[in-house]
């Protein structure tokens, strides 16, 4: 039985993306990878997927006002609630950074002026990466909303190939936040691996991600991340942990080889000079082993 | 004057350079500090005040009148993002689908759909001499940031009206909300870090403010980790690079306490100066 197993922070710059291309280099064969971080994707800088098959997504609409037609009346101006539609020398013209699409405009524009055009909010791909696994993930172009849409359809063609391969796990980077991406991402997980750090954000993030988290009920664990760096800090993390009964995976100390491993596209396990890698192969052990307890 | 303080990964030190930037400006001049990450604001962690304002928001979605309405089915239709339905003869409104363009309200023909108001969130004001601080935050279970954040913006003209300085914490990303956070702005500072994900997302960030159309600049956080990627790709966009606050662990300690850095970290209340600077140099090319 496949299991999907989804890594998320809160505070962006813990190690999340990191440990999570780590853990698919270690899930081998094994694993399908999706990075639904499509906002800020970094995955593939570590897994190196090659240009595999790739297509467009479509999500809402934007509104498109015809010129010949528009008489300038100004009725679509009076209704819409985001102001996004301005006159430029005298034209009426839709801001499409600003419209969402609700298409209220188009239906009481007095001579049809204006159309719902579909939105392309960027593409989504699947890709052979380094270790032969699959990896789908998308690319979102530059001021679209996510929606979570985009997150969901990386989500669902990971599951795809998951059952038709026979994978036993789907490992997934996350969207940051408490919002619409990460609620996406967390829908159908079988366990979530939070990564913090003993810093007074990454505290206040956890809990607040961890609030959503509970709401779905999902059984989850923690990995610290630079747990040396304020021995006060990590302990009232480990405190959070216990009382809500979120797993400590590990602690993982201060340590730069993250970011040297990363400058030469490699993962922490990929990474021979480091002596944190065995720490991480530890923890996705400790990972494996306790989705098959829950079972 | 409107600094927005953004990047496109989370993380690289947007929260930590807007904290000490305002409070270090605030020593010489009224300042406000407005944290837009309104999924995670964090701000406040790092700053003291007195709280002088608080408030709910609210974001208008529609209500069902069942007595007035005739089942007419035209709010389902008129609605793009599939927030209205009706089970036999009932209709549902599902709040968290609603973007609030009141089009099946103002459709509606027998005003069967009043728009009411729904909590989003809540806005914080606090003081500390000439440093004002709002911090606005989403409630878990709300999906929509942007609401808020425009909302958190009209709160910040409302009451500051005159050429405040003003600094902006974006989210992170390159989507809505960081497009709604600086789009209002007169400049932006991007802060990265000079590794392999900090340029990736560094790029995706500047063709997001480029897309804009804003003047902006860059500071590189953790300046020393990693590689000279980021410099080399800054110099071939001629984008300026206005500070580098160095890479150590002292930094990573006090940021971990919650403590600002430029009143112990000299290095870092020289790149505070040098941004200074660089901003006073605007103000006056703006001013003539």
């Amino acid at each position: 039985m496949m299991k999907e197993i989804v890594i998320i922070s809160g505070k962006g710059g813990t190690g999340k993306t990191s440990l999570t291309a780590s853990f698919a280099v270690l899930g081998g064969q094994d694993i399908v990878a999706a990075d639904c971080d499509v906002d800020a994707a970094d995955m593939h800088l570590l897994l190196q997927p090659d240009q595999g098959r790739s297509e467009e997504f479509f999500s809402g609409q934007l509104a498109e006002i015809d010129p010949d037609i528009c008489t300038q009346c100004g009725a679509c101006v009076t209704i819409c609630r985001y102001n996004a539609i301005s006159v430029i020398d005298g034209k009426h013209q839709v801001k499409p950074l600003d419209c969402e699409g609700c298409g209220y405009c188009a239906r009481i524009c007095p001579v049809n002026a204006i159309s719902n055009i579909d939105n392309n909010v960027g593409q989504w791909l699947i890709s052979e990466i380094k270790t032969g696994s699959k990896m789908v993930h998308a690319s979102m172009k530059v001021g679209a909303e996510n929606s979570g849409k985009l997150v969901a359809k990386v989500k669902k063609e990971a599951n795809i190939i998951a059952q038709n391969e026979n994978k036993s796990f789907i490992i997934v980077d996350g969207s940051p936040g408490v919002g619409c991406p990460v609620v996406s991402s967390l829908s159908g997980a079988d366990y979530v691996v939070f990564v913090t750090e003993p810093t007074v954000s990454g505290l206040h993030d956890l809990k607040r991600v961890f609030e959503l988290v509970d709401k779905f009920k999902i059984p989850s664990g923690c990995i610290i991340n630079k747990a040396d760096l304020n021995n006060d800090k990590n302990d009232e993390i480990r405190t959070f942990l216990n009382d809500m009964r979120i797993d400590h995976i590990i602690d993982l100390p201060y340590d730069e080889s993250f970011t040297k491993a990363m400058t030469q596209g490699k993962t922490i396990v990929e990474y021979a000079k480091s002596e944190i890698g065995s720490i991480v192969e530890k923890s996705w052990n400790m990972i494996k082993k306790r989705i098959i307890e829950l079972n | 004057m409107k600094i927005a303080i953004a990047s496109g990964k989370g993380g690289t030190g947007k929260t930590t350079l807007a904290t000490n930037l305002s409070s270090y400006f605030a020593e010489t001049k009224q300042t406000v500090l407005v944290d837009l990450d309104v999924e995670e604001p964090n701000s406040k962690l790092f700053l003291q005040g007195d709280l002088i304002h608080h408030e709910e928001k609210y974001k208008m979605i529609p209500e069902w009148d069942p007595t007035s309405c005739t089942l007419c089915g035209l709010c389902r239709k008129v609605c793009n993002f599939n927030a209205i339905t009706q089970i036999l003869d009932e209709i549902m409104v599902f709040p968290e689908l609603c973007h609030g363009c009141y089009a099946c309200s103002e459709l509606c023909p027998v005003g069967a759909l009043p728009m009411k108001p729904k909590k989003m969130g809540v806005l914080t004001h606090y003081k500390n001499r000439d440093l004002s601080f709002i911090e606005s935050k989403l409630d878990i279970g709300e999906e929509q940031a942007v609401p808020l954040i425009a909302q958190t913006l009209e709160y910040v003209d409302r009451v500051f009206p005159g050429d405040i300085l003003k600094i902006f914490d974006s989210p992170p990303g390159t989507s809505c909300p960081v497009i709604e956070a600086t789009k209002s702005a007169d400049f932006i500072i991007l802060v990265t870090e000079p590794t392999p994900f900090g340029l990736h997302d560094l790029t995706l960030a500047v063709e997001t403010i480029r897309e804009i159309g804003k003047p902006f600049a860059v500071v590189i956080n953790r300046f020393g980790i990693g590689d000279n990627k980021v410099e080399q790709y800054c110099h071939k966009e001629k984008i300026p690079i206005i500070a580098k606050i160095p890479n150590q662990r002292k930094i990573a300690e006090l940021y971990s306490e919650g403590k600002l850095l430029f009143r112990e970290i000299p290095e870092v209340r020289s790149a505070l100066e040098a941004i200074m600077e660089y901003i006073d140099t605007l103000y006056l090319r703006r001013a003539t």
